[in-house]
């Protein structure tokens, strides 16, 4: 035991343990920690274009999505860790949605919902609108529809828990 | 060695050079929106001197798409479905104005029976708008049941709605030349239940919300418009009725079947915000008793719409119609050139002619004060930017 | 509360049109409507809407094909086009058909300012005229203190590059009095494309500041006294020529 842990290879050797620890541990500690990330998804109250007329509408008592623990729309940015991009993003509002999602903590994920949000919908060819917001921030999930309902809405965050789960933990 | 009244007598003069700070020192320039709860898709600037504010400026545009410039490139028909994207839970009262002015560019009649379909259909989506303000007013009063409530009676609406038209919001139910299609089998009978129901629901909201002495107490006697400064500022709908003036283009200047309805326009004095919010209220009620006499002197079959050929185009010439939307005054200025896409578009919007009160309202109230004004005002900003 | 109120405006709106000049043919006396009289013959008004509408658009435009094009592009209401000859025997005739309280209005206009303004077309409550940046601020001064216009709806540009010109059109209505609520007047003026520039009316309406901004952004057109002159709706970072001129094309058209 000694030699093994000598001051030369002692680096080594704790890697190795925590390697050894880290693969025993994976399985169970990403599950729980995965869990938690999928009933806490909580977006930012930052409202684009129209679509947020249906995004208000999930929340409402016939949709109430919190009834699956997400989308509730309140609280601080510092505490958010979904982004619902609501319809068109124009120039103007652009940079300011890129200042959000730079400033929501680790790890954060992104809905791109409606036409708009992704392509640019009918707003294609103005000249203020840019054509989809993947342009500026990484989107884990479309919703389509112009605007969507909001029970493509809900599906979408489902898609997004699918997707969180699956996701390994670094 | 000072003695000890000295000292204090230096302290304090020297306590005194370092307080005293220039009045530009003492203001506190806040930046509300776009992210922000209380304002949506809108962002102003007030100053603050304490809790007080004494400045503010609005910065609209988070939702400018270019509609107008959008317009002159596509024909009359294919306006329609980006024209009701601004205040998509209105969609039916947008596109209403833009077929009154089209038609009469055109010279176009629309059917007796179409001319009522539109107007009722127009009540209902009154109501889908004027629910889901409410709705935003009440959550960001911290009033979460009269968040719940509009919003959950507001989908007996899109029901009725999508019954009649096929779509959620996005209706492009009103389209020149009357109106897309028939009313389906029972949607009397069904519109009738539903608004029996909503009016008893109605007192409800009156009493768990108008009535509320802590909604009063946020609400009257803050910021209020006299009515000279009203007409001034050129505000519209419930703004300007708030405030003493009963200005409703459905009476003033009625269009399509609405001089034969017997309605009440409502309005109040005070022009606070407590009257701010209280009118669109009234409105509501008023709209239910409207949607019933449509809904009784309706006939009972015949045409909903004169066709129009495909690609419609009228003489030149420039028409200015007005429907009374949600926000008030909801007019389109067009000016044709003869060809099928329209040569000019001015949608003159009541959100954009509300927002110049703002500034006006806001200076001089307390800082928590602003979403009751911010949100009386009846304001959408997707509507204002276009 | 509510009731005091209802009944107040039940006073207030027959008063209006027991006052209103437009309503003192035979209407039936339902209560409370302002302005009824106008939209019970929406045939007549419907019809005078064209023959008037088509000078003026030509006059300004010199457009190379306007009625012929127009008339046969117009069957889909055949009713609508087939009445307007027949009823009305238009051209002559529309000189009298709209009523005669626009038409005084109108008048009082020209008797005021003689040459200076014109009157592009009279409509069924819309009346439109036209004068010079220079006369515009003492027009609409008049409009408001001796007419009644108190506010202003909307002012908005066209921007017209075959006559290398912008026109702005200025909507004006009226609050507070009671015969006048239903009438717009569309004060227009026209001024030099390549060095756009009239003076605001801000003095006369505050209503227009946020308007006249709109304008200047959207189409060029420097508001002499307006206090800002500056971006409004677009991006701060904005380089590009104003949106809503001709000569700006967007993207793939």
């Amino acid at each position: 035991m000694k030699e093994l842990v000598s001051p030369t290879n002692f680096n080594v050797f704790v890697t190795k343990l925590s390697d050894v620890l880290v693969r025993a541990l994976d399985r169970p500690l990403g599950y729980a920690v995965n869990w938690g990330r999928i009933w806490s998804l909580w977006p930012v109250h930052l409202e684009t274009a129209c679509c947020s007329v249906e995004f208000g509408a999930a929340s409402s008592p016939r949709y109430d999505v919190e009834r699956f623990g997400i989308i509730e729309a309140f609280g601080s940015l510092r505490m958010c860790d979904l982004i619902v991009v609501q319809g068109t993003v124009t120039r103007k509002m652009a940079p300011r949605l890129r200042m959000v999602y730079d400033q929501m903590p680790e790890p954060k994920y992104v809905i791109a919902m409606g036409a708009c949000a992704i392509t640019g919908g009918l707003y294609i060819d103005s000249y203020n609108v840019l054509p989809g917001v993947d342009g500026i921030v990484p989107v884990d999930v479309y919703v389509p529809g112009c605007p969507p309902r909001p029970e493509t809405l809900i599906q979408g965050c489902m898609l997004l828990q699918e997707k969180i789960k699956r996701q390994k933990i670094r | 060695m000072a003695s000890l009244e000295e000292k204090i007598e230096e302290t304090r003069r020297l306590g005194l050079q370092v307080v005293k700070e220039t009045e530009e020192d003492r203001l506190m320039t806040l930046s509300v929106g776009p992210q922000h709860p209380g304002s949506g898709h809108f962002r102003f600037t007030v100053k603050v001197d304490g809790d007080y504010i004494v400045y503010c400026d609005p910065d609209p545009g988070y939702v400018h798409r270019g509609e107008e410039k959008m317009c002159e490139y596509r024909n009359i028909i294919q306006n329609i479905p980006h024209l009701e994207r601004p205040v998509i839970h209105d969609s039916t009262n947008v596109t209403y104005s833009y077929s009154l002015a089209v038609e009469e560019l055109m010279g176009i009649e629309v059917p007796r029976r179409g001319q009522f379909i539109r107007a009722i259909a127009s009540e209902l989506n009154r109501q889908v708008y004027t629910l889901y303000w409410l709705a935003i007013y009440g959550i960001f009063l911290g009033h979460s049941t009269m968040f719940m409530w509009p919003a959950g009676d507001r989908e007996l609406f899109i029901d009725l709605l999508e019954r009649l038209t096929g779509a959620r919001v996005t209706h492009a139910f009103n389209i020149p030349g009357g109106v897309r299609n028939d009313m389906p089998e029972g949607f009397k009978q069904k519109c009738l239940e539903h608004i029996n129901y909503y009016e008893k629901r109605l007192k409800e909201y009156e009493d768990i919300f108008y009535n509320n002495p802590l909604f009063r107490q946020r609400t009257e006697g803050v910021a209020p418009l006299s009515k000279e400064d009203a007409i001034k500022l050129g505000v519209t709908g419930s703004v300007l009725r708030a405030s003493g003036v009963p200005y409703d283009i459905r009476k003033v200047e009625p269009y399509d079947v609405y001089n034969e309805i017997d309605f009440k326009v409502q309005y109040m004095k005070t022009g606070d915000s407590f009257a701010r919010s209280y009118v669109p209220f009234l409105d509501m009620k008023e709209s239910c008793h409207i949607v019933r006499r449509l809904l009784d002197k309706m006939p009972e079959s015949g045409e909903v719409r004169t066709k129009l050929q495909p690609n419609p185009k009228g003489p030149p010439g420039e028409s200015y119609k007005r429907v009374e939307s949600g926000r008030g005054a909801l007019g389109y200025h067009i000016v044709s050139d003869g060809t099928p896409k329209p040569y000019r578009v001015k949608i003159s919007v009541g959100s954009f002619r509300n927002m110049l009160a703002l500034p006006f309202l806001l200076v001089g109230q307390k800082l928590a004060d602003m979403p009751a004004v911010y949100w009386s005002l009846n304001y959408w900003p997707v509507e204002a930017d276009r | 509360m509510s009731n005091d109120s209802k009944e107040e405006s039940k006073k207030k709106a027959t008063k209006a049109s027991a006052k209103s000049p437009a309503n003192s043919n035979s209407n039936p006396p339902s209560q409370e409507n302002a302005a009824p009289p106008a939209e019970t013959k929406p045939a007549p008004a419907k019809q005078e809407v064209k023959p008037s509408a088509e000078p003026a658009a030509a006059e300004k435009k010199e457009e190379p094909k306007p009625a012929p094009a127009a008339k046969p592009a117009a069957p889909p209401a055949p009713p609508a086009v087939a009445k307007p000859p027949a009823a009305a025997a238009p051209p002559p005739k529309k000189e009298p058909e709209p009523p005669a309280f626009e038409k005084g209005l109108a008048q009082q206009i020209t008797i005021r300012f003689g040459d200076v303004v014109k009157v592009l077309y009279i409509k069924p409550r819309r009346i439109k005229i036209m004068t010079d940046p220079g006369n515009l601020v003492e027009v609409a001064t008049f409009l408001r203190d001796n007419m009644g216009f108190d506010h202003a709806e909307s002012a908005s540009g066209t921007d017209y590059p075959k006559d290398n010109q912008i026109e702005v059109d200025y909507h004006l209505g009226s609050y507070s009095h009671d015969d006048l609520l239903a009438h717009i007047m569309v004060l227009a003026t026209r001024t030099n494309r390549d060095d756009a520039r009239i003076p605001s009316l801000i003095n006369v309406y505050k209503s227009v500041e946020y308007h006249e901004r709109e304008t200047y952004e959207m189409l060029g057109v420097y508001f002499d006294g307006h206090p800002r002159n500056d971006r409004f709706l677009l991006p701060e970072d904005w380089a590009d020529i104003p949106p809503l001129r001709k000569d700006f094309r967007i993207k793939g058209r």
